[in-house]
């Protein structure tokens, strides 16, 4: 597994660290505003052709860059029912206290189970690379997570079946 | 060899900066809506005043040498002309714009006379003092711009202005007010000039997209350097039929450039490092050197068993970095000449999202560095 695993986390850093260069810029639509283009979208210009690296059908990450501001949203491995649970319940929770996170989106885009939103903002104030470093972290402890969670939920519930079939 | 300065306790990005005519004074922004001038005392900086009137973020500041006076624009849409008066204070005119979005960038003319103000409105503002009403006015430049104009130079000829938008493209147009100057000679750009005159323009790339970073005219004026979000250094000449030389470089984008001779042209950006290019005769653009010379620090003792795991699990060799190997931690945005002329700079500063002023000392550096010359 982690042989393909390399090579996936290398082509989403390099792609990260080129789709990180962002600049200040102000709104050229409305006065006095200043906002993420790659969520407003209001000049067509400004905005790069996204790029999605994927894994396999289910891993895959989706980059959208635009002139100040890159959307990152990853789709998680969900092999059966019990990790599509975990997983959506995961993310809710931690989309839920996402400015703690301050570069977690609250909602994240369709067909993705999480969204980061960075902006210029966020690179004037932390290391380029060490965003791109927590980015890579996260895919890559996100996996680990859920499959751990999915093994404690599996025990318990032979833990409890056990129990339960006891009385007869 | 090269010396790195901070200002204060100031930790956030400069935006940009720019130097009086001897160079003991320095003006910069802290990516707010202030401009704060220091002047030099031996090692440190002593803050002099802060020109605080703008109520957005400075996007440009230039000080006209020999005039002594100060140009800013913000992102409220204004720009001020500084005057020093007898109690060196600095006192602020307002100039009319006339634009309804962030201004971006603001140049003076070599004259003096005038400056020009891109605009995220899509056209660009040249303004000059009219007396008879005592205020600086300004006359748009619209055409064919499509997009926010980012960045300006201006030709020697105190006349033709370069422009670089997020459109990926580089126009120059001719800014001449007739009412405050005489005909202009003819350049290779072109004979007529009347203000507003597009004289060329290059696209960034054939196949589309680069916004456009930083444009530079030559010393001389015969040729435009611009460096865009490709990641490329573009030069055209004018004397052989606006031919364009592009060198796609395996560094991340630049967001400055500028001549220090007619033969060489250093680009600073993302990647944090200041990159001398060389022109030959033909116009073609080559790779000399990469200015900033640091090695890379040894940490204490390598583990295979460490570089392997980490490897493995972030697809890196080393965890504990950090700090970047370049003298610049983040984004350089802004490279002025400290020393000399476009035709021979012997010092250059630069300024980044690090909150770093370093001045480069190129004659030192051409020495310490192997084969480069600095033609």
């Amino acid at each position: 597994m982690s042989g393909t695993l390399k090579p996936y986390l290398t082509a989403v850093r390099h792609t990260l660290t080129a789709a990180m260069c962002l600049d200040n810029f102000s709104s050229q639509v409305v006065e006095r505003h200043n906002k993420p283009e790659v969520e407003v979208r209001s000049s067509k210009e400004l905005v790069l052709t996204p790029v999605v690296i994927s894994r396999n059908e289910k891993e895959k990450v989706f980059i959208e860059t635009s002139v100040n501001s890159v959307r990152i949203s990853i789709a998680v491995k969900q092999a059966d029912e019990i990790e599509k649970i975990l997983c959506k319940k995961f993310m809710r929770f931690m989309m839920m206290r996402a400015e703690n996170f301050i570069v977690l989106r609250r909602k994240p885009i369709e067909g993705y189970d999480i969204s980061f939103l960075i902006t210029n903002f966020h690179t004037e104030q932390m290391y380029k690379h060490k965003l791109v470093d927590f980015v890579i972290h996260f895919m890559e402890e996100i996996d680990k997570e859920i499959s751990e969670m999915k093994l404690a939920v599996n025990a318990r519930a032979r833990i409890v079946s056990e129990e339960f079939l006891k009385r007869f | 060899m090269t010396e790195q300065h901070r200002f204060g306790n100031n930790v956030s990005p400069i935006t940009c900066h720019a130097w009086n005519k001897d160079k003991t004074q320095i003006a910069l922004s802290p990516n707010n809506h202030e401009v704060q001038i220091y002047k030099r005392s031996g090692s440190d900086w002593k803050l002099l005043d802060t020109l605080n009137q703008h109520d957005l973020r400075v996007m440009g500041i230039d000080w006209a040498p020999n005039t002594n006076r100060i140009v800013t624009c913000a992102a409220d849409r204004n720009a001020y002309v500084w005057t020093q008066d007898k109690d060196q204070k600095w006192k602020p005119t307002l100039v009319l714009l006339r634009i309804n979005r962030a201004a971006t960038c603001v140049k003076w003319s070599p004259d003096e006379n005038k400056f020009a103000v891109g605009s995220g409105a899509r056209l660009i503002s040249v303004c000059y003092f009219e007396s008879e009403n005592d205020w600086w006015v300004s006359k748009h430049i619209k055409k064919p711009i499509r997009s926010t104009v980012t960045s300006l130079d201006w030709h020697p000829n105190n006349v033709l202005l370069a422009a670089g938008s997020s459109d990926f493209k580089v126009r120059i147009f001719s800014a001449y007010i007739k009412d405050i100057e005489k005909t202009p000679e003819p350049t290779p750009w072109g004979t007529k000039m009347p203000l507003g005159q597009l004289m060329a323009e290059f696209v960034n790339s054939n196949a589309g997209g680069g916004w456009v970073h930083s444009v530079s005219f030559s010393p001389d004026g015969n040729k435009v350097c611009w460096v865009s979000h490709d990641s490329s250094i573009n030069v055209a000449d004018a004397t052989k039929g606006n031919a364009v030389c592009k060198l796609r470089t395996e560094f991340l984008p630049f967001l400055s450039c500028t001549w220090i001779t007619n033969r060489s042209i250093v680009a600073a950006g993302h990647s944090c490092i200041p990159i001398l290019y060389g022109i030959n005769d033909n116009s073609q653009i080559s790779f000399v050197a990469k200015l900033d010379a640091s090695q890379k620090k040894e940490t204490g003792g390598l583990s295979a068993m460490r570089m392997f795991h980490s490897l493995d699990k972030q697809a890196r060799v080393e965890t504990s970095d950090t700090n970047l190997d370049s003298i610049h931690q983040n984004a350089i945005t802004c490279v002025c000449i400290y020393m000399g002329t476009k035709e021979k700079a012997t010092k250059i500063s630069s300024s980044g999202a690090d909150g770093q002023l370093v001045i480069w000392d190129l004659n030192s550096l051409e020495r310490s560095i192997q084969n480069l010359r600095i033609a």
